[in-house]
């Protein structure tokens, strides 16, 4: 993997060469995070996000782990238990705000993390299976979070819990059924709980391995980059270490700074009140709402509340809330465009810009807002070019669109020239090829 | 052909949608929905600051103390604090005897296992504030977490102490079938706008405090939402000071961090 002119990994101690003859692990971390893994010179800021991503799991584990040594599966004594963390246990406040501010903090660096991938076109060739595996991963911390959410069993973690999963109850046959075996019972409650709590601390590690595919996926054609022109010779790259590692520690620093004030100051401020409410299965809440990392996919569920010919509503809803995130896993192919950047693409630009992005922002609003007009019609319009966007906008703009000239190389757009490239004879051609990967 | 697919697929959803909001829309224009006097008459929580607000708040202990003493001689009554325990109270700034005595003085439910049967003893300092069992209308909830439990909970527990009053002759005007039901009390800055609950604190005076404070109802109010952010977050305080020396530390690890990044990529054009 990667490119010709990558660093080797030399031992220079006697045990490290040893080491690396019979487990060559210093060997793959260096490939991976160090020296030898050349990236390209030009990445912004947009780029931290992965590594930021990746501590934000870590942090999660970490705090979940010692919030578990405290917690009890039960729903006699969930709520209380959570509690006594908090009260009793040392720094058990700081493990639980840490850790229910650290599930946001992950969701706003995946987001923004996915945006760039949106608008930089990190999806396209040869990175399809490093989006797909990111999409799985997306998919499994939704429902990492969702039971999460479900285990302080407060008021909403009750009634979350019970609106998400009679989704299910949505399927046409079989949705009843359904239902009640993964619920365990016909309403949440102690089977629930606890599958819940086996689950939630399971899939944050079928995580850690879906990462390391993803991180795998990503060192075979190597990172992308904000011109989406592909590494064509060693000026264009230098290597992770030390360049990237000092790049991501700073950046680690500010995500620092911005999470901690939350965790120290504002610890509460993302979450909802009834959640300090214990569990009451005979008192609904006036609004229900899911965390705000789901707004956007609340939003779409409700905004259909019209049956469409002999589909219900809320099958309708059902299918698009999935719908909206599976169709990600299209967009490979239905992106068409060969050029990558959206730097380069003045009508997909626009779209994202004008189009996409305003969409997500209100459909972030109205999934936090009650289901009350004018939110469900905001959303409903919101929705609709959210929709349009992936399925009908990006498939005819990347057929019509007249993109920009592409600068010959990484080197040349941070240079301003290239003259190691500019004798190459491969002018033109917008892919190189680096060895059989 | 994918593209045609994708298209189709594309608009089955912005088709549903689109009929979903005209019918929505059409909905809104030929019915619109009714107003309600719980939309036009409820309340946000007054303006209301305490000593534990802020990045530097701290807890007004001689407050806290007067707030417990609101508590207990009025609100014990009916609300109970179930996640604190006597010993807590020590935060509040009362000494060992104290808390002793002040704990002497409440019965917690003992279960006999030889008879079966539940008897009282006096309270110790390692004991949970005992249940309250209430017969009367509503059910009380217990307050040990309530100013987390509501949005700007200090301030709502503050405003619906202070809120009630009569039902304004506008609201009756409008609504005339919003008449408060009888055994409830008027008050805006609940959510339905009648509760269960009647005025508990009636009167100027009506805890003798010790510190020499007067027991106004607006102050007897402040005091006892300021202990209830108290029990809803004992460890606020500690929470706030030890955020100040991390926000410290990171802001100079990473003025480091960059520094250090300046000095790697010097000379590297991106």
């Amino acid at each position: 993997m990667s490119f010709p002119w990558a660093k080797e990994y030399k031992p220079s101690h006697p045990f490290m060469q040893w080491m690396d003859d019979r487990l060559p692990l210093p060997r793959l971390v260096y490939n991976s995070v160090g020296g030898g893994y050349p990236v390209p010179r030009n990445l912004n800021y947009f780029w931290n996000f992965g590594f930021l991503a990746a501590l934000c799991l870590v942090l999660q584990i970490v705090t979940g782990i010692v919030m578990a040594m405290h917690y009890a599966a039960n729903t006699q004594v969930a709520f209380d238990t959570v509690e006594q963390t908090v009260r009793d246990v040392n720094w058990g406040w700081m493990m639980r705000y840490a850790h229910a501010n650290g599930a946001s903090a992950f969701f706003v660096v995946i987001y923004v993390h996915i945006f760039r991938g949106f608008f930089y076109g990190s999806y396209k060739a040869p990175r399809e299976m490093v989006w797909l595996l990111g999409v799985v991963i997306f998919l499994l911390m939704m429902a990492t979070a969702f039971m999460g959410y479900v285990l302080p069993w407060g008021q909403m973690s009750f009634w979350g819990a019970k609106v998400i999963t009679g989704l299910f109850g949505a399927i046409p046959f079989v949705g009843e059924p359904l239902q009640q075996w993964l619920l365990g019972g016909f309403a949440p409650d102690n089977a629930a709980l606890n599958r819940f709590f086996s689950l939630h601390y399971l899939l944050p590690f079928v995580i850690v391995g879906v990462v390391i595919l993803h991180i795998w996926a990503l060192h075979i054609p190597g990172s992308s980059n904000p011109t989406g022109v592909e590494v064509k010779t060693e000026s264009d790259t230098v290597p992770f270490y030390p360049y990237y590692v000092a790049k991501d520690g700073w950046a680690i620093g500010v995500f620092a700074i911005l999470f901690c004030t939350a965790l120290f100051f504002f610890p509460n401020a993302l979450g909802h009140p009834d959640n300090y409410i214990p569990a009451n299965p005979m008192s609904t809440p006036a609004h229900i709402v899911p965390e705000w990392y789901f707004w956007p996919f609340y939003a779409i569920l409700r905004a259909f509340t019209q049956d469409f010919f002999f589909i219900p509503a809320k099958l309708m809803g059902v299918l698009a809330m999935f719908g909206a995130i599976l169709v990600w896993f299209f967009l490979p192919w239905l992106d068409r465009s060969p050029v990558r950047s959206g730097s380069y693409r003045p009508l997909y630009r626009k779209f994202f810009f004008f189009g996409l992005i305003p969409a997500m922002a209100v459909l972030f609003y109205c999934g936090g807002a009650p289901a009350a007009e004018p939110y469900v019609m905001f959303s409903q319009i919101a929705a609709l070019y959210y929709f349009a966007h992936f399925l009908i906008v990006i498939p005819i703009v990347s057929a019509i669109e007249k993109p920009d000239p592409l600068p010959f190389s990484i080197t040349e757009s941070v240079l301003g020239h290239d003259e190691g490239a500019q004798l190459r004879p491969a002018h033109g051609a917008t892919e190189a090829v680096h060895g059989e990967a | 052909m994918a593209r045609i697919l994708s298209i189709l697929v594309g608009l089955f959803f912005t088709v549903a949608l689109a009929w979903s909001f005209g019918k929505g829309a059409y909905q809104q224009i030929t019915e619109p929905p009714a107003a309600t006097a719980e939309h036009e008459f409820h309340l946000l929580p007054k303006e209301v600051s305490f000593a534990s607000d802020g990045a530097f708040g701290k807890f007004d202990r001689q407050q806290l103390q007067r707030g417990f003493q609101v508590y207990k001689e009025v609100c014990s009554v009916c609300h109970a604090i179930r996640h604190v325990a006597f010993r807590d109270l020590a935060a509040l700034g009362y000494n060992d005897a104290e808390v002793k005595a002040i704990a002497k003085g409440f019965q917690v439910p003992v279960y006999n296992n030889a008879t079966g049967e539940v008897n009282t003893r006096e309270g110790m300092t390692t004991d949970y504030f005992p249940p309250v069992m209430y017969g009367g209308q509503g059910t009380p909830p217990d307050l040990s977490l309530i100013t987390k439990a509501r949005h700007e909970g200090p301030a709502y527990v503050y405003s619906l102490l202070t809120g009630y009053q009569d039902q304004p002759a506008e609201l009756l005007k409008k609504f005339p079938d919003s008449k408060t039901p009888d055994g409830l009390h008027y008050n805006p800055y609940f959510a339905n706008l009648n509760l269960a609950m009647p005025p508990p604190l009636t009167a100027d005076g009506q805890v003798t405090y010790s510190d020499g404070t007067k027991a106004t109802k607006d102050q007897m109010a402040k005091d006892v939402s300021a202990f209830l952010i108290w029990t809803a977050e004992p460890k606020l305080e500690k929470r706030k000071q030890t955020g100040w020396p991390v926000l410290g530390f990171l802001l100079f690890a990473t003025i480091l961090g960059y520094m250090s990044y300046r000095n790697i990529w010097a000379g590297k054009k991106h």
